[in-house]
Order: C-alpha cells, then sequence, then structure tokens
C-alpha cells in the first residue's frame, strides 16, 4: 500500500462521488470518465499492463463516449428544475450496498481458498493472456463474443429503415 | 565510428546524466527523454505546418508565405508569436472548466503516445510488452477530448463537428485496429520493438519490411486510410469542414488553445505516421542493406516526413467527401477488407515458407479487389444526380 496507491484510490473515489453528486449530467459522464482511469491507473499499478490498457481502451474510448452520446441524443443534458436526485434515493442505496457487500464477501473469501503466495507477484505477460484465452477460457470467450454479436445485430435491426409498405 | 552514430543521442544522454549523483541519474535520464520529444516534435510541426503552406500553394498555383524571411522560412515563428499574443476568448455561455481542459487533455494524450514509438535503435522511451495496445488505448481518448472541446463551446457549429468527429473517429478506429492486428499475428508480439526487429532482416540485400508482402501492402493502405480519417485530414476532414461548420469543434477557441489544437492535430499525424512507419515500413531499419551504416534515426524520421508530405499531397489533390459517404466508405468497403486481410495474414502465417504462400495469399486479395472494382463499376447508376437527404 504505498503512496501512489492511496492517490490513485483517491482520484478513483473523487471521481465516482463526481459522476453521483455534480448537477449536469455530461459532467457526471466527465467525472465518470475520470474514475474510469482511476481504474486503469490501479490495475497498471498492480503491473497488470493489459488489464489496464484494455480498460483505457474500452472503458475511456467506447463507453465513456457512448454515455456522452446517449445524452446528447435523448434530449436530457438540460439539468432539471427540481434536481437530479431520485426520490426513492434510500432503496438504491441499499440495493448499491448489498451489491458491495456480496461483492466484498466473495473477495475476502476468495483469498482464504487460493493457495497463499509468497514472495513478489508472478510477471504475466500478454501472450500468457492470449494463451489462457485461447486454450482454458476459449469458451467463455466465445460465449462473450456471441451475445456482443447478437447484440450488435439487435443494434442495426432496431436501427434499420422501416420497409417501403409501411408508409 | 558508425556505432557511435547510430547512437548519438543514447551516448549523449549518458554523457550529460553522468554528471550527476547515481541516485538521480534513472530518473533525470527519462526527464531528459521527454525533453527532447516534447521539444522536437513541436519543431517538426514548425517545419510541416511551413511545407504544408508552400506545398499547398504551388498545387493550387500560388507562391504560399514569402514575406517572413528569406523565401518566408519564418512564417511559423510569426504565426507562433501571433498566436501566443492573441487574446484568449471564452464565450460567456461556455463551461469554462471543460473548455480549458478539453485542449490540455488533446495535447497531453497525443504526446503520450510518442512514449513507446521505436525512433531509432535503442531509442523507446518506454520499452513495454503491451506498447502497441498502450498506443491505441491513449489514441482512444482523444475522442473524449474532441467532444469536451465541441460540448463545452455551446455553440451549434462547435457541437456539430464533434459529433461529427467522434462519430468519425470511432468508425475509423475499427479499420486501424484490425489492419494493425495483422501486424501483431504474423510477428506474434505487441512491442513496437519486437516489431521492428522482426522487419530488420535481409534477403538478397532487400528488407523483410511487412508492406512488400500481400496482406502487409493491403494492410498498409487501409491503415493509411485510417489515419487519414482518424486524424481528421482531407479528405476526411468533415469535422471541420470550414464551407458547412465554421472551424468545427474548435470553433470558439482563439489564441492559444487553438494553437494547441493546432499543434495536437500534427502532432496525432507525427505519431500515427511513425506507428505505421514502425508497423509496415519496417520502422528504423534500412531500406537496403548496404545501407546498413546509415543511422537509424534518420530512417525513422525520413520515413515520417515522406509520410506528411504524402498528407499533404493528398489534401491538396482529393475533395472533401459527405457524411454519409464517409460512413459507408467506412463500415461497407474497408472494415471488411481488413477483415479479409486478416483471414489473408492467418494464411500467410499457416502456409509456412514458401513461393505458395505468395501465389495463394497475393490471388486472394486481388480477386477479392478487382472483384469488388468491378462490381462496383456495374452497379454504378450515371444519370441525373438523386439527392438522398436534401429531397
Amino acid at each position: 500500500m504505498s503512496f501512489v496507491f492511496y492517490l490513485l484510490a483517491a482520484l478513483t473515489i473523487a471521481g465516482g462521488l463526481a459522476a453521483v453528486l455534480l448537477k449536469n449530467t455530461v459532467h457526471c459522464a466527465l467525472s465518470l470518465t475520470v474514475a474510469f482511469a482511476g481504474l486503469a491507473l490501479l490495475y497498471l499499478e498492480l503491473d497488470a499492463q493489459f488489464a489496464g490498457f484494455a480498460q483505457i481502451l474500452v472503458y475511456i474510448g467506447a463507453v465513456a463516449i457512448l454515455v456522452v452520446f446517449a445524452i446528447l441524443l435523448t434530449k436530457g443534458s438540460e439539468t432539471p428544475k427540481d434536481g437530479v436526485y431520485s426520490k426513492n434515493w434510500f432503496v438504491g442505496l441499499v440495493i448499491a450496498a448489498g451489491v458491495f457487500a456480496v461483492l466484498g464477501w466473495a473477495v475476502l473469501q476468495s483469498a482464504a481458498v487460493l493457495p497463499h503466495q509468497t514472495g513478489p507477484a508472478p510477471t504475466v505477460t500478454v501472450l500468457q493472456i492470449g494463451n489462457a484465452l485461447m486454450g482454458r477460457y476459449v469458451l467463455p470467450l466465445e460465449i462473450v463474443a456471441l451475445l456482443l454479436t447478437a447484440a450488435l445485430i439487435g443494434a442495426v435491426i432496431v436501427a434499420m429503415h422501416e420497409k417501403e409498405s409501411a408508409k | 565510428m558508425f556505432e557511435t552514430l547510430d547512437q548519438i543521442f543514447v551516448l549523449l544522454r549518458h554523457w550529460l546524466v553522468g554528471f550527476l549523483p547515481a541516485a538521480w541519474q534513472p530518473a533525470i535520464s527519462v526527464v531528459l527523454s521527454v525533453a527532447v520529444i516534447v521539444g522536437l516534435f513541436p519543431a517538426l510541426f514548425a517545419l510541416t505546418v511551413l511545407l504544408e503552406r508552400k506545398g499547398l500553394g504551388r498545387i493550387q498555383n500560388r507562391i504560399g508565405p514569402n514575406r517572413v524571411g528569406p523565401f518566408g522560412i519564418l512564417q511559423p515563428v510569426a504565426d507562433g508569436i501571433k498566436s501566443l499574443t492573441k487574446e484568449d476568448i471564452v464565450p460567456t455561455s461556455a463551461d469554462g472548466v471543460v473548455h480549458f481542459l478539453a485542449p490540455v487533455v488533446l495535447v497531453v494524450a497525443v504526446f503520450l503516445g510518442f512514449a513507446v514509438l521505436p525512433m531509432g535503435r535503442n531509442m523507446t522511451l518506454v520499452n513495454m510488452d503491451a506498447s502497441l495496445l498502450f498506443y491505441f488505448a491513449i489514441g482512444a481518448s482523444t475522442e473524449l477530448s474532441v467532444f469536451m472541446a465541441g460540448w463545452s463551446s455551446r455553440n451549434k457549429y462547435s457541437l456539430l463537428g464533434a459529433m461529427r468527429a467522434v462519430a468519425q473517429m470511432i468508425s475509423y478506429e475499427v479499420p486501424l485496429l484490425l489492419s494493425s492486428v495483422a501486424v501483431v499475428m504474423i510477428s506474434g508480439s505487441l512491442s513496437l520493438n519486437k516489431i521492428v526487429e522482426a522487419q530488420n532482416q535481409y534477403t538478397w540485400g532487400l528488407p523483410h519490411w511487412y508492406i512488400f508482402t500481400p496482406w502487409g501492402f493491403a494492410g498498409f493502405v487501409l491503415y493509411a486510410i485510417a489515419t487519414t480519417a482518424e486524424t481528421n485530414r482531407s479528405p476526411f476532414d468533415l469535422p471541420e469542414g470550414e464551407s458547412e461548420l465554421v472551424a468545427g469543434y474548435f470553433t470558439e477557441y482563439s489564441g492559444f488553445k487553438f494553437a494547441l489544437f493546432f499543434l495536437g492535430e500534427y502532432l496525432a499525424m507525427f505519431s500515427i505516421s511513425g506507428l505505421g512507419t514502425t508497423l509496415f515500413l519496417g520502422g528504423w531499419s534500412a531500406p537496403f542493406s548496404f545501407l546498413g551504416w546509415v543511422p537509424s534515426w534518420i530512417w525513422f524520421f525520413g520515413k515520417l516526413l515522406v509520410s506528411m508530405c504524402v498528407f499533404i499531397w493528398i489534401r491538396g489533390t482529393l475533395p472533401r467527401l459527405r457524411q454519409d459517404q464517409l460512413m459507408n466508405f467506412a463500415w461497407k468497403f474497408v472494415l471488411p477488407l481488413t477483415m479479409l486481410n486478416l483471414f489473408d495474414a492467418a494464411l500467410w502465417h499457416f502456409l509456412g515458407d514458401g513461393w505458395a504462400r505468395w501465389v495463394v495469399c497475393s490471388a486472394i486479395l486481388a480477386v477479392a479487389y478487382v472483384g469488388m472494382a468491378w462490381v462496383g463499376m456495374r452497379t454504378k447508376h450515371f444519370g441525373a444526380r438523386s439527392y438522398r437527404y436534401a429531397e
């Protein structure tokens, strides 16, 4: 737990909090990007190069852009007068806390199950990740690919022009 | 002697750092390299802007800038002083913080890309395992700065320009990545240093550059198209089409912030040309084995400047596309061909050494391209102009 870790953690949490608390929706989206970047830097600090760069490529390069486009194209970019807080924020808080508790519990439990590791963490190259994805984990990879293809086809069908006879 | 000349910058850095206490040496050495990159590329930018203004002038039957200094060579200095002394205007309704951050984010992200480019033998600032992935990750984050600039200006032209720019950059990023993936498949590494090493071999005095293979040639053409679009250069310069959108996403920027956008655009061109050089044109390796004595950095920067000249030449030659043509071109033409190129590269890998792979891979690509051109010409209807959107 170095100084860099605390710095990055503070950045990530600040970005996340700003994404929830700011009034303007586009500002929220941009703060969410800061949180994404903080997470990527945390991965890099753990020497997980592939995960870190993939996080930047996917979340900052694609997801953040998608979010701001969605905000702009749905005419929701104007801030409502009565604030952005939902009336049932308490329910949301309970659900979020529940999810966090389950995830935290799972992570803490897994530390006990895994063989106890001493010494420095093993260095993992991109080559090893590629071999693992194409070997042992090829089925999950293919299922994800299928899911994404289905989503893509669905999006194209939604966006497709209506047939001429429908006029 | 040749060794010394080849490594002169590395040796120079080593010599300079030698004066400092040992504890400081690694940090200062990195700072020195960064300072050189941050100084060198803006200097190249000034040179290129002059070259572009002169060259475009000649292409358009003009003389170009010729008043500042002999033959106008001091024009970049005058431009720099002008942009520094101009008033920095921020619109009243603009979003101040985001408006300020946008050019900063752009220039920082673009500069980060230079960190992984091998600019000569042993001349890579950060030699990491996944440097190609790093480059694309950083490149993807420039899109956000374009959006920030367009949105925060509160100007319809800025916003439209930003939307166009982001849509275009996302569309052409897919072929950009996929055409580079073919190189990764053949060289078996994401490290740019290893990709250059793989190309730095010679048979009969000729280099093993990837552009001299069927899939590499097709890949390079697709890569060049995608980079032109990715850097918003003509003929893909719709985001800043001055006849429609004033100046696109940086309409509301003036003074030095405008200069930063200008700088960012050219730096992006440098860095993406450098990446193309590394991936397809053999990076810092010499074009013939008997030219191996010329310092490696001369080859890298020579190839870089040739790419810039091609960019300028294309800008002076081709007219601008229309928005729907741009999108159709990306998704219906470039993307399928990059997919085919991936298949071709895989075939090249599995056919092994010998002449068979040259014949098979060339034939597949030739059939695909000629067939596409033939079908395209056959189905094209020449007649009265029809308007799709302006009925």
